[in-house]
């Protein structure tokens, strides 16, 4: 076809053990805006990365309007008219927007001297067409979605032909996403062909005109959008048909089940106040609300990670006298981080030292270490949760996300814990590890561990919990169960007042 | 190291690992100080011999007693620039005091928890004040050099009435293995078997690997950081008392740059400058390879001012290495 400006066939990329990229094709034709899709971890980054010369692919071709093209790095992909905006901000915050927006063209000219002057007015020229932003504002002062927008504009300098947009509303309001699809659709008039990444349904059939769906870093389809449905998509994503996901439900009755864990009053200033619930043998139960809402400040006042809070803690019918959070471990009070690389697991050692780090007593004698201890306790843990692992003196950064997480997972359940508080279990981790940690989960309850799970993830949430606490501004706002566990229901009590929930069914 | 490993299940095996990876680095070592030492044996007659091997050994055993410290806090993820001028004060003080009439081994002990009270105040400006390593330690080295040279007006304090049971210490044998090497050889062996294998020194690693993630599983971060500091500059009052055993004298210059080749020899052993890896054997195979470099130079006649710039192309090489092995490791 002659309108196809950017062709890639037989691309493979691997990093280490790990196939990112296995013989992926995709094509992209001039003036359409391209959706791309697929679970994290599919290989999306990754391709895009090699077409903005980031990456260098091990194997196959690009070709752009017909030659093939090495592209070796972003420099290289600009001279060629690829612009990639990336997910996260890159920006210099501390110079302006104009001098941002000019960084690279800024980089490629062969003057010596910056025309500052000219600079504020050929960039109030892109950003006109953007949004209401003075070139001239330093970006430290900038909001996120203004900043986005100024990622934006960087890209449009560039003359590019191929703008790859990675997801680009996830930081955006409702509002300022209507104005960039309004940006790409004129950008595309004028035969700019977007690539757009998103998870959002809504988006990619709302604006987009063809779609490919990545899985597991292969190439799985390409469809027009106005010939699929969402439906057709998510399953090509998940690559077999998307039901009954979640594990049953706790059969017995919660509210006559015993007490494991008992909250009364918890409160911490600035944080979070008046906090009381109590948690039932077998339950599995959710905290949901808003991000920021304090729903992890709460968890790490219960586990005394934050020593501040006020308040009584009840495990078993007993009052849990912990200062610190080493005593709580040893009380069998255990807390998963949501954020698993930065403040989850010790990346560069091996799966055996993550696993026993919680109490290095279990698997040492007299202060000693007895490595072959320490190692069947990995691996006896890791069988339990299905660890997909070479040996378990390898260090955690060779494996995948989700068996990352099982570390984690494995790493609490090391010290044998009666209640397990788990922050976004399942944050980047692709579908089949989730769908095991949910089970894992539920077997646990099962066993007699109590639950409680904070997710961002409403389906999540209802799919997984036999109950959700819903926080707002460090207050438990409401309580949903059975049948009123539902999105509307959870997003009605985290953004709203409790008493309008009540009027609005939902039980306080 | 001799990890046994256990297969959890069978998925993608690397088949090599990363502890026998880890190891490689000390088997590299090893290679290279052999072959230094075969092609020195060539370049000069006087090499092998047993007062040569003495010297070199006599030269990198005390330093290595301070490379324990420095790579224990490299660990934790800390540094310390002060080690030379600490060490050179552990002399002063304990010199300074025997000439005016203390023991030398109650001295020598006063001097050392001079140095370990230093260290702990380093400690508390970096884990209670918050203060990086690098700034702390860079004061520290400043303040203590200043003191150095206060106490003693700038000249070598001579000690020429230390009683020989004292100086023995510094250059007795037993049998003919010098006192001091065998000082060494405890000192590195109990520490290289202590971060090995007890919890105490596990934590160390955490500490260092990742500290959030640390704090996470319940250890007391901050005193470990505090703890690893302090060492260090205890090690280096021990090795400074052992120096001014050996030579009979305080030097109140002793030391200088001192920071810069324990800091190499603990970096090409296979210590992190970023923390949560590392280890004692790794970092005196170091020691003793920038040992033998130096050593080999002199023996060919090589200017002083060029063995300073072979030093540091080793070291950077080192570096290099490392770091695209530990690339090709992920």
């Amino acid at each position: 076809m002659s309108d196809v400006i950017l062709k890639v066939s037989h691309l493979s990329k691997a990093f280490g053990a790990i196939q990112a990229l296995r013989d992926v094709q995709f094509e992209l034709r001039r003036g359409e805006i391209h959706a791309l899709a697929g679970e994290n971890g599919a290989g999306k980054s990754t391709l895009m990365n090699i077409i903005d010369g980031i990456l260098q692919p091990d194997s196959g071709e690009i070709h752009l309007d017909g030659r093939p093209v090495r592209i070796s790095s972003p420099a290289a992909a600009q001279r060629l008219g690829i612009g990639l905006v990336h997910q996260e901000i890159a920006l210099c915050p501390d110079i302006t927007v104009a001098e941002n927006i000019f960084m690279a063209a800024t980089n490629a000219s062969r003057s010596l001297l910056v025309d500052y002057a000219g600079l504020n007015g050929r960039a109030a020229d892109i950003l006109s067409g953007l949004g209401d932003i003075d070139p001239s504002t330093l970006v430290r002062s900038l909001s996120i979605s203004q900043q986005q927008l100024v990622e934006i504009a960087k890209a449009l300098t560039l003359d590019c032909r191929v703008l790859i947009l990675d997801e680009p509303t996830a930081a955006l309001t409702e509002k300022e996403a209507t104005v960039l699809f309004a940006i790409m659709h004129r950008l595309a008039e004028q035969g700019i062909a977007i690539i757009y990444i998103s998870h959002r349904m809504a988006e990619i059939f709302g604006h987009c005109d063809r779609v490919s769906v990545f899985r597991d870093g292969q190439y799985v389809v390409t469809h027009n959008v106005a010939e699929t449905t969402p439906t057709d998509i998510v399953n090509a994503m998940v690559g077999r048909v998307v039901d009954n996901r979640y594990p049953a439900k706790f059969q017995g009755d919660s509210l006559s089940a015993p007490a494991i864990l008992e909250v009364e009053n918890l409160s911490s200033p600035g944080l979070f106040s008046d906090v009381s619930f109590t948690l039932r043998r077998g339950e599995i139960l959710g905290l949901g609300g808003l991000i920021g809402a304090g729903r992890s400040e709460i968890i790490k006042g219960i586990c005394r990670i934050d020593e501040t809070a006020t308040g009584t803690v009840r495990l078993e019918g007993k009052p849990l006298d912990a200062r610190r959070y080493q005593q709580s471990i040893r009380e069998g009070l255990v807390y998963l981080s949501e954020d698993r690389k930065g403040d989850g697991l010790f990346l560069d050692m091996s799966i055996a030292a993550n696993v026993s780090a919680l109490r290095l007593g279990l698997v040492s004698k007299g202060g000693i270490i007895d490595q072959r201890r320490e190692n069947l306790q990995a691996s006896d843990l890791g069988r339990r949760l299905n660890l997909k692992c070479g040996h378990v003196g390898q260090p955690v950064s060779a494996l995948s996300g989700g068996n990352q997480q099982k570390v984690a997972i494995a790493k609490m359940l090391s010290v044998n814990p009666k209640v397990i508080f788990l922050d976004e279990p399942t944050r980047g981790v692709d579908v089949g590890a989730k769908l095991e940690i949910h089970r894992i989960l539920r077997d646990l309850a099962n066993a007699g561990v109590g639950i409680v799970v904070i997710s961002s993830e409403l389906p999540e949430l209802i799919g997984v919990c036999d109950r959700v606490l819903v926080v707002r501004e460090g207050r438990i706002n409401g309580e949903v169960s059975g049948d009123a566990m539902t999105e509307q229901n959870i997003m009605y009590l985290a953004s709203i007042d409790a008493e309008r929930a009540r009027a609005g069914g939902a039980r306080p | 190291m001799t990890t046994q490993t256990i297969a959890a299940e069978t998925g993608k095996t690397s088949g090599s690992g990363w502890k026998r990876l880890a190891g490689m680095r000390e088997i590299g070592l090893i290679l290279i100080i052999l072959a230094l030492f075969a092609a020195m044996s060539f370049a000069s007659p006087y090499f092998l011999t047993w007062e040569n091997m003495r010297a070199m050994a006599m030269a990198f055993a005390v330093e290595g007693i301070v490379v324990v410290g420095m790579t224990i806090l490299l660990i934790s993820g800390g540094i310390d620039l002060s080690v030379g001028s600490v060490t050179a004060l552990a002399m002063v003080i304990a010199g300074l005091l025997f000439l005016n009439g203390v023991d030398p081994w109650t001295a020598s002990l006063i001097a050392i928890l001079a140095c370990t009270a230093i260290g702990a105040l380093m400690g508390f400006f970096v884990t209670k004040v918050g203060l990086h390593h690098f700034i702390v330690s860079l004061a520290a080295m400043v303040i203590a050099r200043g003191a150095c040279l206060l106490g003693t007006g700038g000249r070598p304090l001579g000690l020429f009435t230390l009683p020989p049971e004292f100086k023995f210490i510094g250059q007795g044998s037993i049998g003919v293995i010098p006192v001091v090497i065998v000082i060494f050889v405890v000192v590195v062996v109990a520490f290289d078997f202590m971060l090995r294998r007890t919890t105490m020194f596990r934590k160390v690693f955490y500490t260092g690997s990742n500290e959030k993630a640390a704090a996470y599983s319940g250890i007391r971060t901050k005193k470990v950081i505090f703890l690893t500091t302090t060492l260090c500059s205890a090690l280096c009052g021990f090795a400074g008392v052992i120096y001014m055993a050996r030579f009979g004298s305080a030097q109140p210059t002793f030391g200088v740059g001192m920071e810069l080749n324990v800091i190499a020899a603990a970096v090409i052993g296979g210590a992190s400058l970023s923390g949560g890896s590392g280890t004692i054997f790794g970092a005196i195979l170091g020691t003793i390879l920038l040992s033998v470099v130096s050593s080999s130079l002199a023996l060919l006649d090589v200017s002083v001012y060029w063995q300073d710039i072979i030093r540091g192309s080793i070291l950077l090489a080192a570096v290099t290495i490392d770091h695209y092995l530990s690339k090709r490791r992920r």
